[in-house]
């Protein structure tokens, strides 16, 4: 048998998620190790430590997958050591790729983040109000030492190069199959550009029926969608226009409107203005613009959840910060 | 050196640029800070357009078209309207000065306004200051 593909996996600052989708494509996770030789999944699965990967040659894992978004010094350091060691580095789910919830985390500062973690939250019990600090001495003797962190989340492809791109939080284990079933075949085609709508039951299109403007909005803990009707023309914002629909469109499926964790459509640069965009002409009148406003009181947080760090305005303010 | 700020407007074909024509005609008088694209319906300028202007380093954004009731295409307007509202919220959100988006409906006969406008909007982001989102491209 020929020799074995070496492939890496490292979670940055995601929630593992995106390991969860992974080890649930089951069965052919087991064929596809015949194939594959894990030679590093950490911190997670694998007994490997870091200066294991540190100790590999350059270029010697043929295939490495990152999730999760750099949050903290440790997360940049080893996505930058995973970069020289990886010949492909493909940025695996939304947090890699556009940054993800975390990512709204840039429209406040450290202080507020860490004041609503270690001090605000219902669950939290903490009277001397102490923070974590990189450094601290144990009883005047142990240095004490943890990453630090960053003032702003930022996408892996701020940091180093990365070859592809892998969306959805997670990304869906069967075309997590298929991604890695396509890099073994050497066979990746490029991404459908097809949007969520495209391969939606519920689209008028779809149904042969015509598309009506929306004169109410709806959140979802408003209303109850109907079976088979859009969920836009029903009020309830679905953002499958514009939206990579590589995931079979799993969400408005089940009655959930899209939020967009499958990354934009070829084609668009800023995925909260083009959301804004296509919202802006399907919504019928100011008076509805206006009830969305107050529905979704902020925004950017609304129509950038999955994409905040990766917007023009956040890019371009970190560059200029970077000098 | 003083600072003259840089504009980017975008105008409808159909008002707003016969509008800027008209001023051109009347021989008004306006700063010259303004670079207009025109575009064939102020419901055609997507709000990427603008949040990229003002990435990439625009001092303001104008964006012209037509009254409501005069859009040639019948409802462009009214989408852009619905949009430009929005654009508004949001960019105030991202971090960027109110002050430096601006829209306005501005007819073809309104040669006068025109040139009101970006007088006013010239003053306003004179105060305001350079983008500090210019340069690092």
């Amino acid at each position: 048998m020929a020799d074995k593909l070496k492939f890496a996996f490292l979670l940055a600052g995601g929630c593992a998620g995106c390991e969860m989708s992974l080890v649930d494509i089951s069965e052919k996770l087991v064929d596809a190790l015949e194939h594959l030789e894990v030679v590093f999944w950490a911190p997670t699965v694998a007994d490997v430590k870091y200066k294991d990967l540190e100790a590999m040659p350059d270029k010697s894992i043929d295939l490495a997958f990152v999730d999760g978004m750099i949050r903290n010094s440790e997360n940049e350091h080893m996505v930058k050591v995973l970069r020289d060691k990886a010949k492909i580095l493909v940025a695996f789910g939304a947090c890699a790729t556009l940054g993800s919830i975390a990512g709204m985390a840039n429209m406040h500062t450290k202080e507020e983040l860490f004041k609503q973690a270690y001090q605000d939250t219902f669950s939290t019990d903490n009277p001397d109000g102490v923070y974590p600090t990189p450094e601290y001495l144990l009883d005047g003797k142990y240095d004490l030492t943890i990453p630090e962190f960053l003032p702003e989340v930022k996408v892996i492809d701020e940091v180093v190069p990365v070859e592809y791109y892998v969306g959805g939080c997670p990304p869906h284990p069967d075309f997590v199959a298929a991604a890695v079933e396509a890099v073994i075949a050497g066979n990746l085609p490029p991404a459908s550009g097809k949007a969520v709508c495209d391969v939606c039951e519920r689209n008028p299109r779809n149904q042969g029926t015509d598309r009506f403007l929306v004169e109410e909005v709806y959140r979802t803990s408003e209303k109850a969608p109907e079976d088979g009707v859009c969920l836009l023309q029903q009020g309830i914002i679905c953002f499958g226009p514009f939206t990579q629909g590589d995931c079979g469109c799993s969400c408005p499926k089940v009655g959930i409107p899209c939020r967009g964790c499958g990354g934009p459509i070829p084609g668009v640069k800023d995925y909260g203005a083009r959301a804004m965009s296509a919202i802006g002409s399907i919504l019928g009148s100011e008076e509805a613009v206006e009830q969305l406003m107050q529905k979704y009181p902020v925004l950017a947080k609304f129509y950038y959840r999955y994409s905040l760090p990766s917007s023009l305005i956040e890019r371009k303010k970190r560059a200029i910060k970077k000098g | 050196m003083e600072f003259k700020p840089n504009i980017v407007g975008f105008a409808c074909h159909w008002c707003t640029y016969a509008g800027a024509d008209l001023a051109g005609s009347l021989r008004l008088k306006y700063p010259p800070s303004i670079k207009l694209i025109r575009v064939p319906c102020s419901g055609r300028i997507e709000p990427e357009y603008i949040i990229q202007a003002l990435a990439n380093g625009a001092d303001g954004v104008l964006v012209g078209g037509c009254h409501f009731g005069d859009c040639h295409y019948k409802d462009g307007n009214y989408k852009t309207a619905r949009r430009m509202k929005q654009v508004e919220e949001m960019i105030k959100e991202l971090g960027v000065e109110p002050g430096r988006f601006r829209w306005e409906w501005i007819s073809g006969s309104e040669g006068q306004k025109f040139a009101e406008v970006v007088t006013e909007f010239t003053e306003t982001l004179k105060e305001l200051g350079p983008n500090p989102l210019k340069g690092g491209n």
